[in-house]
């Protein structure tokens, strides 16, 4: 199975690339061959840091390449950045447009009181049906770090509370994205990306 | 709920660990990858390894421990001690460090925050620093004086204000030593503690002081700590970061426990 991960500059993917090899699969990285991006089997978008980060997914023509591969049906996961990449865009870069398959925008958590960024263990409410999140009990901790996060609908996988409540998880058909690490949640966040490299289209 | 964190620290010399866990029938107490990984099974939200070589032969074997040690841990992983540039991190980071932790470096170039921080993300580094009270100043407390190498150093810092400059010159996190309270085991230095988690937005790490659990639980209320470093959890009058955590949640503090 080929996976797929995209590096676009935003952080370091050796997190990543150590899980999904921990898990068995052999991921190859690129930042701009759009060939293995459009003949994976499997995509992985990670990304930390600033949403503007993504302009470099326009630029180099992997948002193409990316519509493509979604729409053949292969899976495709977000995450933390990667995830609000997949909304219409988020307030920390107003400028720079998501790939809309989410029609909404990602907001940053209200101030006052709570600190933000939001950092450390916090709990899933994983809602029915999703297979990314598919094992996971209510109330397993996973890993966030973040100051944006997108809101609670009809895609919505999981929600965690912190200030208000917000997605945790997104997932519609083979687009899946989660707001936390997977690669840092522990045997919770392998048993994610395992869902993910098992999902069968 | 988010949790506080309980993070295991290690402190490694020459690519073993030379303190911090004296529980050696069960592993080899100076294999870091090992410890690292029980501590993580048995409930660690996180792992520091510091580095306290600083050489420049050192520099290798630390790569080489950091990869050995990030090769089968799946939480987040912080390692410091002699990080000097952004080059030296990004080699850190290379190896599978997730964060990295400065201390003196950023001191003597505050601008090495941002700039480690604008490859990595602001996540990724934590500024470390350790602090004595200044009983001469108008607030002892809040004017902490900032030290380095190992405290024989005073910067002129005060804690609070360099913790607010870090914070915006892009610190992910800040650890915050008390010198007054660590290697005492009297408890966590809480108004200090306070005082820096108060002036900030983003999280404070508690160290120093720590010698049962009521003062972990003492640290996360009345100090305001996001996290609480345990330097030798095994000393604590307990036997693993599982029972530190279920002492702490029958004290209502919210922590995760281990599935």
């Amino acid at each position: 199975m080929r996976v797929t991960v995209i590096d676009y500059k935003a952080g370091n993917l050796t997190s990543v690339l150590k899980a999904l090899r921990h898990l068995g699969a052999a991921p190859v990285v690129t930042d701009g061959d759009l060939s293995l991006i459009e003949l994976a089997d499997r995509i992985v978008l990670p990304g930390v840091g600033h949403f503007a980060a993504t302009e470099r997914l326009d630029s180099t023509g992997i948002t193409g390449a990316i519509r493509n591969v979604i729409s053949r049906g292969a899976p495709f996961l977000g995450i933390c950045v990667g995830m609000q990449w997949l909304y219409a865009g988020s307030t920390e870069a107003p400028e720079q447009e998501g790939l809309r398959h989410f029609a909404e925008y990602c907001k940053r958590f209200p101030e006052g009181g709570e600190k933000v960024p939001h950092v450390g263990w916090n709990s899933l409410e994983v809602r029915k049906g999703s297979r990314l999140l598919a094992g996971v009990k209510p109330g397993e901790f996973v890993y966030f770090t973040h100051s944006y996060k997108g809101p609670v609908t009809a895609d919505t996988a999981a929600v965690t509370q912190y200030i208000e409540p917000f997605a945790a998880a997104v997932e519609r058909g083979n687009v899946m994205g989660v707001q936390f690490h997977p690669e840092k949640s522990g045997e919770t966040g392998l048993k994610i990306l395992r869902n993910f490299l098992e999902w069968a289209c | 709920m988010l949790t506080k964190r309980i993070i295991a620290c290690l402190d490694v010399h020459a690519g073993r660990v030379v303190k911090g866990v004296q529980f050696v029938d069960l592993v080899d107490a100076g294999a870091p990858a090992a410890l690292a990984a029980r501590h993580a099974r048995e409930g660690a939200d996180e792992i520091v390894l510091l580095d306290i070589t600083a050489t420049h032969e050192g520099r290798q074997t630390l790569l080489e421990t950091v990869r050995r040690t990030a090769r089968e841990l799946f939480v987040p992983f912080t390692v410091g001690g002699g990080i000097r540039s952004a080059d030296e991190a990004a080699q850190v980071f290379e190896a599978g460090a997730d964060k990295i932790s400065v201390n003196s470096a950023a001191l003597a170039d505050p601008s090495l925050i941002g700039a480690i921080g604008s490859s990595f993300g602001a996540q990724a580094i934590v500024v470390a620093i350790d602090a004595r009270r200044d009983p001469d100043a108008p607030d002892p407390v809040r004017d902490a004086q900032v030290f380095v190498e190992g405290g024989r150093k005073c910067t002129g810092r005060r804690a609070v204000e360099w913790a607010r400059e870090a914070e915006s010159r892009g610190a992910g996190e800040i650890l915050l030593t008390s010198m007054d309270a660590d290697g005492t085991r009297a408890g966590f230095d809480c108004e200090l503690t306070a005082a820096v988690s108060g002036a900030v937005s983003i999280p404070v790490i508690a160290s120093g002081g720590a010698g049962t659990v009521a003062h972990f639980a003492e640290v996360f209320s009345r100090g305001r700590a996001d996290a609480a470093l345990a330097a030798s959890i095994f000393h604590f009058g307990v036997s693993s970061a599982r029972s530190l955590k279920e002492e702490l949640f029958v004290a209502g503090i919210p922590v995760r426990l281990p599935c």
